[in-house]
C-alpha cells in the first residue's frame, strides 16, 4: 500500500475523534491517527499495557525502559498521565470508559462483523487486546485498506474467525468510509481519487449507497 | 521475605512447574529469573503469561530453548519461534483475550470462583464454556488460573518484601502477585523498610515469599 493511503485512512478517522475523547489505536497504521487529530481538539490516548494520557515517542537519549506502548515502542506519559495494572486497563475497555478504539482489520461482513486476529493455518497472532476493546468500547472504528492483494476485505459473510459479534460502528479505508446499519452497509463518502463504480467493483458485500454521498 | 541469589531460584522451580511470569512483551518481566532457568535448562513448564514477547527477550526465551510444554498467553504474534513450535506440536498455545485472562488471573488471587464476561461471545472463545445470561446480556462464564509460582519484576522493593512497580512495566505483576503458591520477585532495588510511601506500594509483603534483588537492566 502507497504510504499516502495509510495517511489518507489516518486523516480520516482522526475527525472522528472528538474533546475529550479516552482514545485508544492499536499498532500499525491505526497508530498513525495520533498525527491528524484535529486542531484544537484534545483527547487521551490509552495503551492497554497501562496508560492513559500515552504521549509520542520521545527524542534518543530520552527512552524509559518502563514506559512503552502495546508494541513495545518506547512512548512518553504527557503531564496529568497515569499508569495502572491490566486488570485496570481492561475494566476501562471492557467497562465502557473507552469512547473509540480504531483498530485494523482483515474482514469486515454485512453484519458489520470485524476478523482480525487470525488466518487459521497461516496467522495466528492471537486476540490481545482486540477482542476486549471491539466488545467493550462506545465506537469502534476499523481502519484499514480495501482489499489485500486485490482481494475485498468488506465482504458479505467473514470467513476468519471472528473478533466479536458486536457490530463496529464505522469503516475507513483509502477508498470509502461506510457505516454498518440495520439495514446493511451505507456507504456515506468515497475518496476524490476514486469514483462509485470502482468502490463498488472493489467490495464483496452489498453496500447501500448514501443518498447523501460525499467525497473525503 | 527471604532474600535470594539468583542461584537459589533455579533450585525452588523445578521442571514441569506451572508458572506466572508478569511482564509485557517483556516489559516488567524478571529477565534475570528468565536467564537462570534457561541457563539450568528447567523444562517442561507451563506459562502462564500476557505474551511471548520475542524470540530474543522475556518469555520468548524460554520458549526459544524449549523449555515450555504449554504457555497460556493473549499474544503470541511478536515471536515467529512460538507459532512454529505451536504449528509442528511441539508446544501447546492457549490463547485468551487479554482482559479476560487479567480477570482470571484476578479471579485466581481473590477467592473468586470465577468471572462473567461479555468478551468472546458468539467467537471461538466461546467454545466449551457456559454461557449465562444476565438481564437479557449474554456472558462467557470463565474460570479463575493459578500457579505454582509468581515470577515478579518490580522497581523497588523494602525488606518486607513491599513493592513498587514503574509505569507500564506494572501491568499483570500486582495480579499474579496474589495469585500463585510462591511469589518470587525480581527487584531492581531494595531499600529501608519505611522509605517506600504507603501509597505507592502496590503489593504488600505478606505476598512476597523471595526477592532476587538484581540491579536496573
Amino acid at each position: 500500500m502507497p504510504l499516502d493511503s495509510k495517511e489518507k485512512i489516518a486523516r480520516r478517522v482522526a475527525q472522528e475523534l472528538k474533546e475529550g475523547y479516552l482514545v485508544n489505536l492499536g499498532i500499525g497504521l491505526p497508530t498513525l491517527v495520533a498525527n491528524y487529530i484535529p486542531a484544537g481538539v484534545h483527547v487521551f490516548f490509552q495503551s492497554e499495557n497501562g496508560i492513559v494520557g500515552m504521549g509520542p515517542e520521545p527524542e534518543k537519549g530520552y527512552e524509559n525502559k518502563d514506559l512503552t506502548n502495546a508494541g513495545a515502542g518506547f512512548i512518553t506519559a504527557l503531564p496529568g498521565a497515569m499508569t495502572f495494572d491490566s486488570a485496570f486497563s481492561f475494566a476501562l475497555i471492557r467497562g465502557g470508559h473507552l469512547d473509540v478504539t480504531v483498530l485494523g482489520g482483515l474482514q469486515v461482513d454485512e453484519e458489520g462483523h470485524l476478523a482480525n486476529w487470525m488466518v487459521p493455518g497461516k496467522m495466528v497472532p492471537g486476540m490481545g487486546g482486540a477482542m476486549d476493546l471491539v466488545t467493550g468500547a462506545k465506537e469502534v472504528i476499523v481502519a484499514m485498506t480495501h482489499t489485500a492483494k486485490g482481494e475485498p476485505k468488506i465482504v458479505k459473510r467473514c470467513s476468519l474467525p471472528l473478533t466479536s459479534v458486536r457490530r463496529v460502528s464505522l469503516i475507513v479505508t483509502e477508498l470509502a468510509v461506510i457505516e454498518p446499519t440495520d439495514d446493511g452497509l451505507l456507504l456515506k463518502e468515497i475518496a476524490e481519487e476514486t469514483t462509485l463504480e470502482e468502490v463498488l467493483r472493489l467490495t464483496e458485500a452489498t453496500l447501500i449507497v448514501s443518498p447523501e454521498l460525499t467525497k473525503f | 521475605m527471604r532474600i535470594i541469589e539468583l542461584e537459589e531460584v533455579a533450585e525452588l522451580i523445578r521442571p514441569g512447574s506451572t508458572l506466572m511470569i508478569g511482564g509485557f512483551l517483556g516489559v516488567g518481566t524478571p529477565n534475570n529469573i528468565i536467564d537462570k532457568l534457561v541457563e539450568k535448562s528447567i523444562r517442561d513448564l507451563v506459562v502462564i503469561g500476557n505474551d511471548t514477547a520475542f524470540e530474543d527477550r522475556g518469555i520468548g526465551k524460554l520458549v526459544k530453548n524449549k523449555l515450555c510444554r504449554k504457555v497460556i498467553v493473549s499474544h503470541i504474534g511478536t515471536n515467529p519461534e512460538t507459532q512454529r513450535q505451536m504449528i509442528a506440536g511441539e508446544m501447546e498455545v492457549e490463547l485468551i483475550p487479554q482482559g479476560t485472562l487479567a480477570e482470571r488471573v484476578r479471579a485466581g488471587g481473590a477467592g473468586l470462583g470465577g468471572i462473567l464476561t461479555p468478551t468472546g461471545v458468539g467467537t471461538v472463545v466461546e467454545n466449551g464454556k457456559r454461557v449465562i445470561e444476565i438481564d437479557g446480556k449474554k456472558y462467557l462464564l470463565e474460570l479463575p488460573i493459578r500457579a505454582d509460582f509468581a515470577l515478579i519484576k518490580a522497581k523497588k522493593c523494602d525488606y518486607y518484601g513491599n513493592l513498587v512497580y514503574n509505569l507500564t512495566a506494572t501491568n499483570f505483576n500486582p495480579l499474579m502477585a496474589l495469585a500463585a503458591d510462591t511469589v518470587i520477585v525480581e527487584a531492581e532495588e531494595i531499600v529501608p523498610v519505611g522509605t517506600l510511601p504507603p501509597d505507592e506500594i502496590k503489593t504488600p509483603g505478606i505476598l512476597v515469599d523471595y526477592v532476587v534483588v538484581s540491579g536496573v537492566r
